[in-house]
């Protein structure tokens, strides 16, 4: 009876084992293989150069809008999300209002890149008549991403101890200065660790900028000009069959730019951690 | 002072609270805060103003085609053929495009999501922990149109030997699963971990093997965590476009099996969109797509509000 129930142990466990390995084979192998076919066509022609015959497509135009994209984006998305996660977490009282707030921003958060994509195409594009331009693409990138943002900075607020706030107020601080001075430091490391988040979901997205930001290959010169980003380079390279290699090369470097983001935010992470259990 | 007499027992009330000099000051300081609260309740608000804009834009540009065609038709319609002479814009090839997709993915990605969940919470030395949480971290994190382009490069290919052009359901369900696989792990581990650890001592108080301690007592008691995580992952695999645009063969027309190409309601609007005319029967009707769409992720994110709600 014993050695039958080891038996099912060994066999379960076997399987459970190999299904985590599953996981992370699934990782390496994408990223590997993107790696071994993406490598050879990483030339500094490709990264810096412009794209003139389809077959050397160089990059360096979207890698470009997709920095402007990511700081513009940033610039909307984070005084807002930061300003409207202190008010959630440090002005107000569980009420029928912050209720209602939780509620839509975890709407927000589930809904598709190409609704998204769809209402800045209405709204912004047409509404307010942007087009298709950095502008738009920004605004449509900042809604994407103003969920991520509030949540992160919410818990990163929470992480601060009550002692802190405790002992400004009793030192005669207002809320307002409480906060400023004393609260958002060591929410920092938390508040950057979602940034990066965002910046990783900024640069990866695709379906929301297509009829946003647009397509057109040239690096952008102004607000309301448009021009594609990487993850949208890629895409039309991959649709269009143009060029393998510069497709290959193109996930790289986006797979490189994720690791690399993925690595700052878990440095954040772990020294908002230790920061906060004072 | 004020005494009270109840059955029982008498109760003295409290006195007033005195009038202090810092009343004053406080009342400033609340006053002087008031434009500042103000400005912080309009920046939450924004998030509660977008998902209404997003809402009624969606349901608006909708409208004619529902109208004209009649939302039933539209869903129940197994014909899409919006530049006909005489147009069809029957979005059931659609629907079960993306259902067939999502069940699938998750039919793959569940089981070894939730394995590996179990294996990271229960099973696995730190390092292995850490490891698993990073893996999961740098997936989460590859954007879906690198999971579609590495779905066309090699998983179409390899589903080509098993028949037909290889764009097809199975192709679209392999690179999904993948894509779910962080969301699901992420939140099963996190209900695994918060299974009281009196549980698993008691079971093997008990006599039970390890196996048998997750197997009945930790994965039940986590199930309603795991769920929400099923669901989320629901949610990830619908709205997701980019990864299968690339790998699903996108022919509008019913699927038929594994290796029939299929197109889901997001590439079906994804498609389209570059080339329908604003205020067209077409233009609209590609907006229906979308409604049906939201529609559906807004019922599962209710249903993970409700699931969660039941847990605490």
């Amino acid at each position: 009876m014993r050695d039958s129930r080891k038996m099912q142990e060994k066999i379960a466990f076997g399987v459970i084992t190999a299904m985590a390995l599953m996981t992370v084979s699934a990782l390496i192998l994408i990223i590997g293989y993107v790696a071994w076919k993406g490598l050879p066509a990483l030339n500094w022609k490709f990264i810096a150069g412009t794209p003139g015959d389809p077959l050397e497509t160089g990059i360096l135009p979207m890698a470009l809008n997709t920095l402007y994209l990511v700081l513009l984006t940033l610039a909307l998305a984070l005084p807002l999300g930061i300003l409207a996660a202190i008010y959630l977490k440090e002005y107000s009282k569980e009420g029928p209002f912050v209720k209602l707030v939780r509620v839509a921003t975890e709407n927000l958060a589930g809904v598709p890149s190409i609704v998204f994509g769809l209402f800045g195409l209405v709204f912004f594009g047409k509404l307010l008549g942007l087009g298709w331009s950095l502008a738009n693409g920004a605004l449509t990138a900042s809604i994407v991403v103003l969920p991520t943002i509030m949540r992160t900075t919410e818990e990163a607020l929470a992480s601060v101890p009550r002692s802190f706030r405790e002992g400004s107020l009793a030192l005669g601080a207002t809320r307002w200065q409480t906060i400023k001075g004393v609260v958002m430091l060591p929410a920092l490391p938390g508040i950057m660790a979602g940034t990066m988040l965002s910046i990783g979901r900024v640069v990866g997205e695709t379906a929301a900028l297509m009829f946003t930001l647009g397509s057109s290959d040239r690096a952008i010169s102004s607000v309301m000009d448009s021009g594609r980003t990487l993850s949208m380079h890629l895409y039309i390279l991959a649709h269009e069959g143009l060029s393998v290699e510069g497709a290959f090369a193109t996930a790289l470097v986006l797979i490189a730019l994720v690791l690399v983001l993925n690595l700052a935010s878990e440095a954040l992470a772990s020294r908002a951690m230790n920061k906060g259990g004072r | 002072m004020n005494v009270r007499k109840t059955t029982g027992y008498y109760i003295v009330d409290p006195e007033p609270r005195q009038k202090r000099a810092s009343d004053a000051l406080t009342a400033e300081a609340e006053k002087r805060e008031r434009p500042i609260r103000a400005m912080l309740a309009l920046a939450a608000f924004i998030s509660v103003a977008a998902i209404v804009l997003i809402t009624i834009m969606v349901f608006r540009e909708a409208w004619p085609a529902i109208k004209s065609q009649g939302l039933l038709n539209m869903i129940t319609g197994s014909s899409w053929k919006p530049t006909a002479a005489k147009p069809r814009f029957g979005l059931l090839p659609m629907i079960a495009g993306s259902s067939a997709v999502t069940l699938l993915a998750l039919a793959i990605g569940v089981p070894i999501g939730l394995a590996s969940a179990v294996f990271s919470a229960e099973l696995a030395p730190k390092w292995a922990q850490s490891a698993m949480k990073r893996s999961a971290g740098v997936l989460a994190g590859i954007p879906s149109v690198v999971y579609g382009f590495f779905g066309l490069m090699v998983v179409v290919p390899a589903v080509r030997l098993l028949g037909g052009t290889g764009m097809s359901v199975l192709s679209a369900s392999l690179v999904l699963s993948v894509m779910i696989l962080p969301t699901i792990i992420g939140v099963s581990e996190a209900a695994i971990r918060a299974v009281p650890d009196d549980y698993r001592q008691a079971s093997l108080a008990l006599g039970a093997t390890k196996w048998q301690t997750i197997k009945n007592v930790i994965v039940p008691a986590a199930k309603s965590g795991i769920v929400a995580a099923v669901v989320l992952g629901v949610g990830r695999a619908i709205g997701e476009t980019m990864a299968v645009i690339l790998v699903a063969g996108n022919i509008p027309v019913m699927p038929s099996g594994l290796l029939s190409a299929v197109r889901t309601l997001t590439v079906n609007i994804a498609l389209e969109m570059g080339y329908v005319r604003p205020g067209t029967l077409h233009y609209s009707a590609l907006f229906t797509a979308a409604a049906v769409l939201f529609a559906f992720i807004m019922a599962v994110n209710l249903m993970v509000r409700a699931i969660t709600r039941k847990a605490r």
